[in-house]
């Protein structure tokens, strides 16, 4: 591809991005007032986060066996109530340990 | 990494990650570039990628400050990210300006160093490494969603049912060839759409109050996935 088309197609990605970003934020400066949308509106960042977490996250390492150590380990120290990072290194450090034991036992 | 790995210039990368600022997008936009796909095949699929932040938005414009002027929106539009989005709707608080730039410019600069590092170091990471990488980003989206879910029911229906239905989307054949950005939004908007028919929220109390500008999350994890 050429320097110039893909030029043309980082701004026209850029464009699409951004066009859905900022419409309805632009746009809607009231309080939504209907209490079934401002319901729908709190519990749609949970339905969508989880529908971006499952089941992805048991493809997201080189084995589905470690994507579910990492996962278990991820919600059970979620459900302890801890912060972000802490989830997040401790599920990449359960995913590497896992990994290497699978490929001790042959079967990675 | 991805994009090196392909065989693009080094600069496009970069270029795409300053400019659209999103994980997915720049994902599918690199394997458009360098499989030299059409302009509307690009459009259609990097729309479809992102109506999810059409929801977004919608949902962040309710939690900001009331009186924020418009070309403050705008600014903010641009750094909605998943990642932001996920971090801002942990805030009870009505979201300011200044928390807001704290938030975008630190996952904006760590993003972006990201992609200059992972440029950069590309096949340097061993796999083993870049394969436990993976799970990182997954791992603080259920940080985010679990705490709340463990204080209201009705929020864990809806989780419960997201995940669901995402995971049958995905397994029944003719469905499953439906892309994950639909596969997403169809999913947010019933299990939400059911929690609120079904556990309507009694209005909340207005709290004005607004908290100082302290930092987003750390993300350096991010960045050297790809």
């Amino acid at each position: 591809m050429s320097i110039q088309k893909t030029l043309l197609v980082i701004l026209v990605m850029a464009l699409c991005t951004y066009i859905p970003r900022v419409l309805p934020l632009a746009l809607f400066r009231q309080k939504i007032k209907n209490q079934y949308v401002s319901s729908l509106l709190c519990y749609l960042p949970y339905g969508i986060l989880a529908a971006m977490v499952f089941p992805d996250i048991f493809s997201s390492t080189a084995s589905v066996l470690s994507g579910i150590t990492g996962t278990a380990i991820a919600l059970f120290l979620a459900y302890r109530r801890k912060g972000l990072l802490t989830v997040a290194v401790s599920a990449c450090a359960v995913v590497f340990v896992t990994e290497r034991i699978l490929g001790l036992a042959g079967i990675l | 990494m991805l994009a090196v790995e392909k065989g693009l210039p080094l600069w496009s990368p970069v270029l795409l990650s300053i400019s659209n600022f999103t994980g997915t997008g720049q994902f599918a936009g690199i394997d458009l570039i360098s499989s030299g796909a059409g302009l509307w095949e690009v459009i259609f699929t990097i729309l479809v990628i992102n109506i999810r932040y059409i929801l977004m938005s919608l949902s962040l414009s309710q939690r900001l400050v009331r009186d924020m002027p418009v070309w403050q929106r705008m600014v903010i539009a641009f750094g909605n990210t998943d990642e932001v989005f996920g971090v801002c709707m942990q805030q009870k608080e009505p979201l300011t300006m200044r928390y807001m730039t704290g938030i975008i410019l630190s996952t904006y600069s760590g993003w972006n160093a990201g992609t200059v590092l992972g440029v950069l170091v590309s096949s340097a990471l061993p796999d083993m490494v870049r394969t436990a990488l993976g799970i990182a980003l997954y791992a603080m989206f259920i940080a985010i969603i679990i705490p709340p879910a463990r204080e209201s029911g009705a929020i864990l229906k809806v989780i419960a049912l997201s995940v669901l239905l995402s995971c049958v989307l995905r397994i029944v054949p003719g469905i499953s060839g439906l892309g994950s950005g639909w596969v997403i939004i169809i999913c947010g908007v019933i299990s939400a759409g059911i929690g609120a028919y079904l556990f309507p929220l009694t209005t909340k109390e207005e709290d004005p109050k607004s908290d100082d500008g302290h930092d987003g999350n750390n993300q350096e994890g991010q960045g050297t996935v790809k």
